[in-house]
């Protein structure tokens, strides 16, 4: 018997819900209707920053990837992945592709322009499903991953699976707990009235329970995702999302 | 906030004559209200739109204000009668010397 | 505010009595939440300032807010005005007033002979639970109302800046 971390047993696929059904009609029709959806202009300042040309190299996304975008599809469902024998979210690949191929600086997190970059190469996905298998590259971070979901954390004890799994579907404060799938990252949330990234999310989430909070771009923030994203596999990609 | 932004008129290409049509006009703008705080309790300053303009065949005929109750990225979706074939133009104007000015063309028959 | 006067019976009951007054006014702050707008005097001055001193009537004016809102960052509003539009007879203004913003004034809407209807949907933000009105100008210089109740909830997990 697993005793201490009491992993909590996995969502049964049938029953996994994204967030999206949890929301009021008005949200709903804010994210599938292209005239409503702000997040939009970000896709489309994310088309433009994918073909400017950069950095010391002075080469464009575009250049390498071709300018229209679309041969980015079913790039975003594989994300979080090993590349090169480092766990990279797709943030972190994006800003590794500007310092290497580019020879431009990277971008912070939550900065305009990487928002911008990471909605347009996400939302060529749009309608896929999640691609994340565990794999014996991606094992041990799938593993961690799985830990930190599962772990109480802050000064509230609380781990994202006593929410997320267990109460899934009941009430916190006159919301309902979504089962907290990332399915539609980056997202304009409403609370935040602009894009935002899985990891700032996350981020508030942490905060929520008054744990520290991971780092951007850390590690351990890559695993969480990675396993966040594993836990959604198969279901669609749905960026850019609407939240409240 | 910078002088001018990304902005998307949404209207029927055609329409019949003296229908009335649908225009959903949106402005990608944070609309800073003034009431918000940094860090170190500075207040930071208000910056919003204005004012909404609607001009059909040069001829204004819808016009809004806005306050800082109005959410970021404003939408405003209104009506007007497809009289005639032409043009027609948005502008939002704003705090700092923003402007912007969108159109798009219509058939009537 | 009800006053509840609590006469002397003996003293164990006058204690029950008055501490069940208060229960009563805790309670009813909570059963009337839109009765206790916070910014409800700035309202009601900035629609004074819009009609002066001419009557309002009620009634023509429909103002649809979702009753219950998870974030009050962007609440869709609707107003809808019966008006037939004509260039002799239509609405010239729609102003909207909140009851519990910082700033009671929302937007106005300035509508012509030539918007086919006096209706308008846009997104606003609503900073409590209130009541917000809609306060429509005639061309014939009457002055029509209506408005709306909602509830405002914070999302559970709020974000530590």
């Amino acid at each position: 018997m697993i005793a201490q971390l009491g992993f909590a047993a996995d969502i049964p696929k049938d029953s996994r819900q994204s967030s999206y059904q949890l929301m009021t009609t008005e949200n709903q029709a804010m994210q599938d209707d292209p005239n409503l959806n702000p997040a939009l202009f970000w896709v489309m300042d994310g088309h433009s920053l994918w073909k400017e040309k950069t950095g010391n190299k002075n080469v464009s996304c575009g250049s390498c990837h071709g300018d229209s975008g679309k041969k980015m599809a079913g790039v975003a469902t594989q994300f979080p992945k090993v590349i090169k024998g480092r766990l990279q979210t797709l943030e972190g690949q994006i800003n590794q592709c500007r310092s290497a191929q580019q020879e431009a600086p990277v971008l912070a997190y939550e900065s305009k322009e990487l928002l911008a970059l990471t909605t347009f190469v996400a939302t060529q996905s749009k309608g896929m499903p999640i691609t994340i298998q565990e794999t014996l590259q991606n094992k041990k971070d799938l593993q961690q991953g799985r830990l930190f979901f599962n772990e109480r954390m802050g000064q509230l004890n609380l781990s994202c699976a006593q929410c997320h799994q267990d109460r899934a579907g009941l009430k916190l404060g006159g919301s309902l707990i979504p089962q907290g799938h990332p399915t539609a990252y980056p997202i304009y949330r409403i609370e935040w009235q602009t894009m935002g990234s899985l990891q700032r999310r996350l981020r508030n989430c942490m905060s929520g329970v008054r744990a520290k909070q991971f780092e951007y771009g850390s590690t351990e923030m890559a695993q969480l995702e990675l396993y966040l994203m594993w836990r959604a596999r198969g279901m669609p990609l749905e960026t850019p999302g609407v939240r409240p | 906030m910078s002088k001018t932004s990304r902005t998307g008129i949404t209207a029927p290409a055609n329409a019949k004559k003296d229908a009335i049509i649908e225009i959903r006009a949106i402005a990608q703008h944070d609309m800073e209200t003034g009431f918000r705080y940094t860090e170190d309790g500075k207040r930071i300053p208000r910056d919003i739109i204005r004012l909404f303009t609607c001009r059909y065949n040069d001829e204004e005929v819808f016009k809004a204000d806005f306050y800082p109750g109005i959410g970021a990225n404003p939408l405003i979706i209104f009506t007007t009668i497809a009289v005639a074939s032409g043009t027609i133009e948005c502008k939002w104007t704003g705090d700092d010397g923003y402007e912007a000015v969108n159109q798009v063309k219509i058939t009537v028959s | 505010m009800t006053v509840l006067k609590v006469n002397s019976i003996t003293p164990n009951l006058t204690r029950r009595l008055y501490l069940s007054a208060l229960g009563i006014l805790g309670l009813s702050s909570w059963l009337t939440p839109f009765s206790a707008g916070a910014k409800q005097p700035e309202a009601m001055e900035a629609i004074a300032k819009i009609v002066g001193s001419n009557a309002i009537q009620n009634g023509r004016v429909k103002l649809v807010i979702p009753p219950l809102v998870e974030s009050g960052n962007l609440v869709v509003l609707k107003v809808a005005i019966e008006s037939p539009m004509t260039s002799t007879d239509y609405v010239k203004a729609v102003h909207i007033i909140s009851e519990a913003n910082p700033l009671p004034n929302i937007f106005t809407a300035y509508f012509t002979p030539r918007s086919g209807r006096a209706e308008v949907t846009t997104r606003v933000r609503l900073a409590d639970s209130q009541r917000v009105w809609a306060i429509a100008q005639m061309s014939d210089g009457g002055y029509w109302q209506g408005y709306a109740d909602t509830l405002v909830t914070l999302s559970a997990c709020t974000e530590m800046i």
